[in-house]
């Protein structure tokens, strides 16, 4: 059986006005508005969301695992990039 | 949703691997860590998630057609309404499933090939056939019950794509066993043809239900290694137990009869055993000869192919699309 | 048996949500992408919603005790008030396709215009029905323009669909007394004011499609009045099997 591959998708959904739209899941189509569709019609049957953005899966790039190290890593060390690095005597109270 | 463990065996992992990933792959998974789709994983971590999870979605997509047998036919607009969410929540979640498979490598089109061509497995439970009204409860009530023991554990697998689809999964089928259980419910309090409808669906997918759980512990080949890798967290008899001890008070509470004249409680455990499973029906329906394989594998078959040249339609259009805008943006790059 | 004008109106397009809802989950487990079971899905529950809203109403204007059930599974061919598209079988996806576009074209308007009926149940109703609609023009639209624009093959069946289904069309706009006599009272919408509407939406799709738009004239009819094709006895059989087999039964 030769089947021809349909596209894969990524699908993204913000679920109320003020969030951000966030992954959830996944789906084949053959193009744009098709995905927009099957999107509506696969990821939104709870009222899941008020706004849908399809990416090609394609289309991302994304960072490689075995990287991980270099490039996450580095940032642990930096811990005077938080609030709790410094000292605020009790008496001053919330800052 | 239904998964069942009817894996194959899988033979342990060869020494190919370096040990020290597999070491480190195995303290991270002891760690609870989630594993992500390009992470380094075992070769067996991966064929093992991919038949398993391949599984659960042609379970998923054959499961629909025992229900889809009585959609057209559901008594009531309400029961109708309920029913074509259901049937249409299992194709969402083998839509979901196919997903997470794919996050490993492998295309949905591949998958469907293998389920299509028989090669691989779904759960043996589609294999049997709804035969009145009363079917549509006995699998809400009993294989949805069967099923949800199963996926709990697995929003908690160590594969980060599976874990997060099966948390879908399990939020959205919450109304499916609730839905199968009034169903029953309401037919064992009806007419004395109805109750008898409920009952003689009770005497018929009760063990198949049981069965869903895959072999007794004693004779699983490889929940060893997948219970290391953390895809599955409880043996087959254990969750084969909860179900049990579920599920007997509830068809009492109906008036309705377990057909297992072992069946006991035993007061000092507090569990309900029940009397011998006829594993040869389990293997033999898993082995194809079932009362409606050919026809469930037939009915996909058919479907796929009938639906080709749909598909062909919208890759042939998209592709004239793409043809018309390159030529558009050459036209006007010309000019 | 003379009914009340409005029973009737609530009746119809009850009766035509319905069966077009009922026609859609034939697809369920055999559509043919695992994306598009669920699309399907979808419409059908849209319509059955519809359709009970609309039987709820019907009911309680007739006052004779009938609820939804009554109205969709105890009723023979002759009661029923569909147009005959809806009725019509699903046949292959492109036949599917053709008759959900020229149903939804024309009630994606009407649903409009109706969210101003004097009858505001009905204008309830509209005000969701609407919004449904509109999303399953876009559906089917899409679909068409994908089909009819895409093989050598969709192309013909396309075309053959449109070719077939062109002569349930006309049903959708005809105006019976008891229609007339609402319109009057505000409650219904003459048809002929979305016609416009409709004819551009065929128009723009089924060019899109690449397909030709048959002539319009003689057209198929009867379903108003309860003379219906061969195909609504199969699916009421199918359909009203149970409430049939065991009467009175609760389930």
């Amino acid at each position: 059986m030769t089947t021809a591959h349909v596209p894969l998708w990524e699908v993204f959904l913000r679920a109320r006005n003020g969030l951000a739209h966030k992954h959830a899941g996944s789906l084949h189509a053959a193009d744009a508005e098709m995905a927009l569709q099957a999107a509506r019609d696969v990821y939104t049957r709870r009222g899941e969301g008020v706004s849908i953005w399809v990416v090609p899966s394609a289309a991302i790039i994304a960072s490689e695992p075995a990287e991980a190290g270099m490039l996450f890593e580095p940032t642990a060390s930096k811990i005077y990039r938080h609030p709790t690095f410094y000292e605020v005597p009790d008496e001053v109270g919330h800052m | 949703m239904y998964t069942q463990a009817l894996n194959a065996k899988d033979a342990a992992d060869g020494g190919a691997e370096d040990a020290d990933r597999m070491a480190r792959f195995q303290a991270r998974i002891d760690a609870e860590e989630r594993i992500e789709p390009n992470d380094w994983m075992p070769e067996a971590y991966r064929r093992t998630l991919v038949r398993q999870i391949s599984q659960h979605a042609h379970s998923e997509i054959v499961g629909m057609l025992p229900e889809g047998n009585w959609v057209t036919r559901a008594p009531s607009l309400r029961r109708k309404a309920a029913l074509i969410a259901k049937v249409q929540d299992e194709g969402g979640h083998g839509l979901y499933l196919y997903s997470a498979a794919e996050t490993l490598g492998v295309a949905r089109e591949e998958l469907v090939d293998q389920l299509l061509s028989g090669k691989a497995k779904y759960s043996s439970i589609f294999n049997y056939p709804t035969l009145s009204w009363a079917d549509i409860g006995a699998i809400g009530w009993l294989v949805d019950g069967a099923a949800i023991m199963n996926q709990i554990p697995l929003c908690r697998c160590s594969y980060g794509p599976y874990a997060r689809a099966m948390i879908k999964v399990c939020k959205e089928e919450s109304f499916h066993q609730r839905q199968g259980f009034e169903i029953m419910n309401t037919l064992a309090k009806g007419s004395p043809a109805q109750k008898a409808m409920a009952q003689d669906a009770l005497n018929r997918w009760w063990w198949p239900s049981v069965m869903m759980f895959g072999p007794p512990d004693s004779a699983s080949q490889h929940s060893d290694t997948s219970m290391r890798w953390k895809i599955k967290r409880f043996t087959n008899d254990e969750l084969r137990q909860q179900f049990i001890d579920a599920t007997v008070p509830q068809a009492h509470y109906m008036g309705l009869e377990i057909p297992d004249p072992a069946l006991k409680h035993d007061a000092e455990s507090g569990h309900w055993t029940i009397g011998e499973i006829d594993w040869t029906e389990f293997k033999a329906v898993i082995a194809g000869n079932g009362p409606c394989n050919r026809q469930r594998l037939r009915q996909r078959r058919e479907a796929h192919e009938s639906g080709a040249w749909v598909r062909e339609a919208a890759l042939a259009h998209a592709e004239k699309r793409r043809r018309r805008a390159a030529a558009a943006v050459t036209a006007a790059a010309a000019e | 048996m003379t009914h009340d004008p409005r029973f009737l109106f609530a009746l119809r397009l009850a009766d035509d949500a319905l069966i077009l809802g009922h026609r859609l989950s034939e697809w369920i487990g055999v559509a043919p992408q695992l994306e598009e079971e669920l699309a399907l899905a979808n419409i059908a529950l849209d319509l059955i919603g519809q359709a009970r809203m609309l039987y709820a109403h019907a009911g309680e204007i007739e006052g004779k005790g009938r609820d939804e059930d009554a109205l969709a599974y105890l009723r023979d061919v002759p009661d029923w008030q569909n147009v005959l598209l809806v009725e019509q079988p699903n046949g292959d996806f492109a036949r599917t396709i053709v008759r959900q576009l020229i149903y939804s074209a024309f009630m994606a308007p009407l649903w409009r215009g109706l969210k101003a009926s004097a009858d505001p149940t009905i204008a309830a109703v509209a005000a969701k029905a609407e919004k449904e609609v509109a999303y399953h023009v876009r559906h089917a639209g899409e679909w068409l323009i994908r089909l009819g624009d895409g093989t050598d093959e969709s192309h013909a069946r396309a075309a053959e669909a449109v070719e077939e289904l062109w002569p349930y069309g006309g049903e959708l706009f005809e105006v019976d007394e008891a229609g007339r006599t609402l319109i009057a009272a505000g409650i219904a919408m003459d048809p002929e004011s979305v016609r416009a509407e409709w004819n551009t939406t065929m128009d723009m799709v089924l060019a899109q499609a690449t397909l030709a738009r048959p002539a319009d004239g003689w057209h198929q009819s009867g379903g108003r009045k309860g003379r219906h094709s061969e195909h609504l006895g199969h699916l009421l059989a199918d359909m009203q099997f149970l409430q049939r087999a065991y009467p009175g039964a609760t389930w």
